[in-house]
């Protein structure tokens, strides 16, 4: 495992793309195949099942280390992971067992088979053979998540680079749902399965924030105009009546969404869409917070079907007829959608609306307006752009609406994980409620890192507890909070959610009596 | 009538009428060691081991009135029996022993077990009343032996080396950044920082050898130091000046990066688990050689260390004093705050 523990460490140490690059291309030249496979797998999130609980992990390291549960805890707060915890509390190994990493998820994967005494006993003994950072890997492994250091972008770059292929290419080929049993890593990267995976979806093109939207309009007729929607971003998979659904992260959501599931059996011909999936009742839009109902849920009760209504909006089509239209115009694209939609039933998706307006005074008005019907914003699309992987300057831009605001005050602070396990980032914030102060947003990001210390700092000398991982401070340190969206919860004890809170500012030019109240962050609801 | 009390000055011991390492200005003041936040400004007078006196002189001032002492060596101050006794933390660094009326005190300051082979090594001193700091008092901190620690260090200047890439360690100038100078000896060509190379003379003016090395001036161009070792107090990390170094590979030493996150945080190229203070075996094991009825625990992990010291039957209690500062502090870039 030497091989793939250099590489973490590598990841680990820098934050230069071009070095997390070097890293990569190293350990293809040093790894064999099944494990550059085992470690695209691992990065893709394709992990095996859990064969021994974190309860159990747990109770072997403190019964081996003797350290008590509330110390056990204390240093798991220190230090913001479980497998590094244990690796860490752990004595000096007593040997070296030497396993690539192909076989160690071998083993692991026999584990599940094992009983509860034959799982203690492997786990203490690899424990016990293993140095620091491989004990820690281990234990990773062992769960199957690994936040490996290096964005999806930056892998398949990495990839494309070493094994000279274009990167859209690669990132087509590892997508979808390939196992290492039955992978040969050069085959996949080079494409040899795709057509065999009737589920592979293609990479969502992506918009950029606009940032200069006049010159942007000059020539306004050579752009198409839709609003821009805040639910789940989709892709519709019709091959050989097989149906799938896809959400922007590569996960499989077709279980969630009958309703579309069901309208698209019904649709001629083979085809890839892609579209937003909405809570939509009456056609109308309903705000983000009854979507969220339908998220996450192994079983869909018939209730939940009845209470969240939902629909979809098509934006565009990227294969019919296993023709890949990717290349083609908007402009085109958009023609064959429309023939799409109109030869078929419509009952819960549609067509995106194109929005028009005779110039840029009139289409700033509509953007204005678009908050009342729960819409983010606007999308421009050239209509000549074809449909790229990710994000590419230029052809399709997001223009938001404005973000909401409120200055609310730093009540409880809690440490973060991974990278920030040193310092206090999450942060909970309040706004005033009479003579109280309510919880408003949870927030994490939006401050750099030397105010994210200096947040730190004030913590350590105005925390209320001791013990656990969760600081209760002095109400003193105003934030400006920007966000999305907000309706009413019955989740919250303010009785509203917000929706993308961030740090917009620290307002250190202001004090806890200016912060908002609660009753005017409840006028914002439409 | 109790032999040391905890006041807003500092440490005070009651019948001796001195303070030990006081945060605000009093008429006498015994120094453990010679760290910002132990030694500070403003005292009429100053005690300190002698190996302290210079290194007060370079960071106070030359003019402020000091007297030296030597370890086990003993004086009586209004009818305390006091004495300074190793405590491995940096050169002079000391426990100080209190004994009167048959009542036995040590405040230790700051201090370690390892031998790291430039401050005298840490020598227990039996007590009845005991104050520890507890800057690494959680069971996840365990430091390798000093052999391994050397020995990765200059393994990573010799690998830096056949990447053509300079070695840039960024350590505390008073004590890290002599520990770094050690353990890379011989491996390639060593310069450091003007701040570093004060405390340097400091420790050679009481015959300390120390490798061979060259001052940098960073207001000159520095493209000569091209796969050298450069050494570089915590305050010039993410400065222009340590910019100007060519080809440079980082690595940041200090106990704090034993944990992954910290050392992401910093996102330097190395980070080396290396410290000036205990780890948690050394904080008990230390604690258990004093045989102390009663642990006052200072700076650090207060609250969990002393919750565990009464948990194992060592009565304990935490004090709030003004050293050190809590973890995110110690790698932050006040110069003279310790790692």
């Amino acid at each position: 495992m030497r091989a793939f523990a250099t590489l973490v460490h590598a990841l680990d140490s820098t934050n230069k793309t071009t070095q997390k690059m070097e890293a990569v291309h190293h350990f293809f030249k040093e790894a064999d195949d099944k494990d550059k496979l085992w470690f695209l797998a691992l990065f893709s999130g394709r992990r095996p099942k859990r064969g021994v609980s974190t309860a159990l992990l747990r109770e072997w390291a403190k019964e081996i280390t003797q350290v008590p549960e509330w110390l056990f805890l204390e240093s798991y707060s220190s230090v913001g992971d479980l497998g590094e915890t244990i690796s860490l509390l752990l004595p000096e190994p007593q040997g070296y067992l030497d396993f690539s990493l192909a076989e160690w998820m071998d083993k692991i994967n026999l584990l599940s088979s094992y009983s509860e005494q034959e799982k203690k006993e492997f786990i203490i003994h690899v424990w016990n053979n293993l140095p620091h950072q491989e004990r820690f890997i281990f234990n990773k492994l062992l769960g199957g998540s690994f936040r490996l250091g290096i964005s999806t972008k930056g892998l398949i770059n990495a990839i494309s680079s070493y094994y000279n292929l274009e990167a859209s290419a690669v990132s087509h080929s590892i997508m979808g749902d390939w196992t290492v049993e039955k992978s040969n890593f050069e085959q996949l990267i080079h494409g040899e399965y795709i057509d065999s995976n009737l589920s592979k979806p293609y990479p969502f093109c992506l918009a950029y924030p606009i940032e200069d939207v006049e010159s942007t309009l000059e020539n306004f007729e050579d752009w198409q105009i839709e609003y821009k929607w805040d639910g789940i971003r989709g892709q519709v998979i019709k091959r050989n009546n097989e149906i799938f659904i896809w959400s922007r992260g590569e996960e499989l959501i077709t279980e969630q969404f009958p309703e579309i599931v069901e309208e698209i059996k019904t649709w001629g011909g083979d085809f890839v869409v892609d579209g937003e999936i909405l809570a939509i009742a009456n056609g109308e839009i309903l705000n983000f917070t009854a979507l969220q109902k339908r998220l996450n849920r192994k079983v869909l009760s018939k209730k939940i079907l009845e209470e969240v209504p939902i629909g979809m909006f098509l934006y565009d089509i990227l294969e019919f007829n296993h023709q890949d239209l990717r290349n083609e115009s908007m402009q085109e694209r958009r023609k064959i959608l429309e023939q799409l939609v109109n030869q078929n039933p419509l009952q819960h998706i549609n067509i995106s609306t194109v929005i028009t307006a005779n110039d840029f005074e009139q289409l700033r008005e509509v953007r204005e307006q678009a908050r009342d019907i729960n819409s983010e914003g606007l999308m421009l699309k050239h209509k000549n752009s074809v449909y790229h992987v990710g994000r590419k300057k230029g052809d399709w831009w997001k223009w938001k609406i404005d973000p909401l605001t409120i200055d609310a005050v730093l009540i409880y602070a809690q440490k973060g994980s991974g990278r920030r396990s040193s310092q206090y980032t999450d942060y909970t914030f309040a706004v005033r409620d009479g003579e109280k102060l309510v919880t408003i947003a949870k927030a994490y990001s939006g401050l750099t890192d030397k105010e994210i210390q200096e947040v730190s700092r004030f913590v350590n000398k105005n925390a209320v507890e001791k013990f656990g991982p969760v600081r209760t401070v002095k109400p003193e340190l105003v934030f400006e909070i920007a966000f999305e969206g907000i309706g009413w919860s019955s989740r919250h004890k303010a009785g509203v959610a917000l929706r993308f809170p961030r740090i917009l500012r620290w307002r250190k030019d202001k004090t806890v009596a200016e912060i908002d109240d609660l009753e005017n962050v409840k006028k914002l609801i439409k | 009538m109790r032999l040391i009390q905890f006041r807003p000055e500092g440490i005070y011991c009651v019948p001796g009428k001195f303070y030990i390492d006081p945060w605000r200005p009093v008429d006498l003041a015994l120094i453990t060691h010679g760290h910002a936040d132990h030694a500070r400004w403003g005292m009429k007078k100053y005690l300190c081991h002698h190996f302290t006196v210079p290194i007060l002189q370079s960071r106070i001032s030359p003019d402020i009135q000091v007297q030296g002492i030597g370890y086990n060596e003993s004086i009586s101050i209004n009818g305390v029996n006091v004495s300074f006794h190793p405590a491995g933390h940096i050169i002079g660094s000391a426990q100080i022993r209190m004994e009167h009326k048959g009542k036995i005190a040590v405040v230790s300051g700051d201090y370690k077990l390892q031998d790291d082979g430039l401050s005298t090594p840490f020598e227990p001193v039996k007590c009845h009343e005991y104050v520890s700091e507890s800057t690494f008092g959680l069971p996840i901190y365990q430091w390798k032996s000093v052999e391994k620690q050397n020995s990765e260090m200059a393994d990573w200047v010799i690998q830096n080396q056949s990447y053509q890439k300079t070695s840039v360690f960024v350590g505390y100038s008073l004590g890290k950044a002599q520990r770094i100078m050690k353990a890379v000896e011989g491996t390639a060509p060593i310069y450091v920082h003007y701040s570093i190379h004060k405390l340097n003379e400091a420790y050679k003016s009481v015959g300390i050898q120390l490798p061979e090395y060259e001052v940098l001036d960073f207001r000159e161009d520095v493209k000569h130091v091209n796969q050298g070792i450069v050494i570089v107090p915590p305050a010039l990390v993410d400065s222009n000046v340590i910019r100007k170094i060519p080809n440079m590979a980082y690595a940041i030493c200090s106990g704090w990066m034993t944990v992954r996150g910290a050392r992401r945080w910093r996102s330097a190229d190395a980070g080396f688990a290396i410290s000036d203070h205990a780890d948690w075996n050394d904080l008990l094991t230390a604690i258990k050689m004093t045989e102390a009825e009663k642990v006052y625990v200072t700076h650090g992990q207060t609250a969990v260390f002393s919750k565990y010291l009464n948990e194992i039957g060592i009565e304990s209690e935490e004090v709030k004093t003004e050293f050190g500062e809590e973890e995110d502090e110690a790698v932050s870039n006040k110069e003279g705050g310790e790692v």
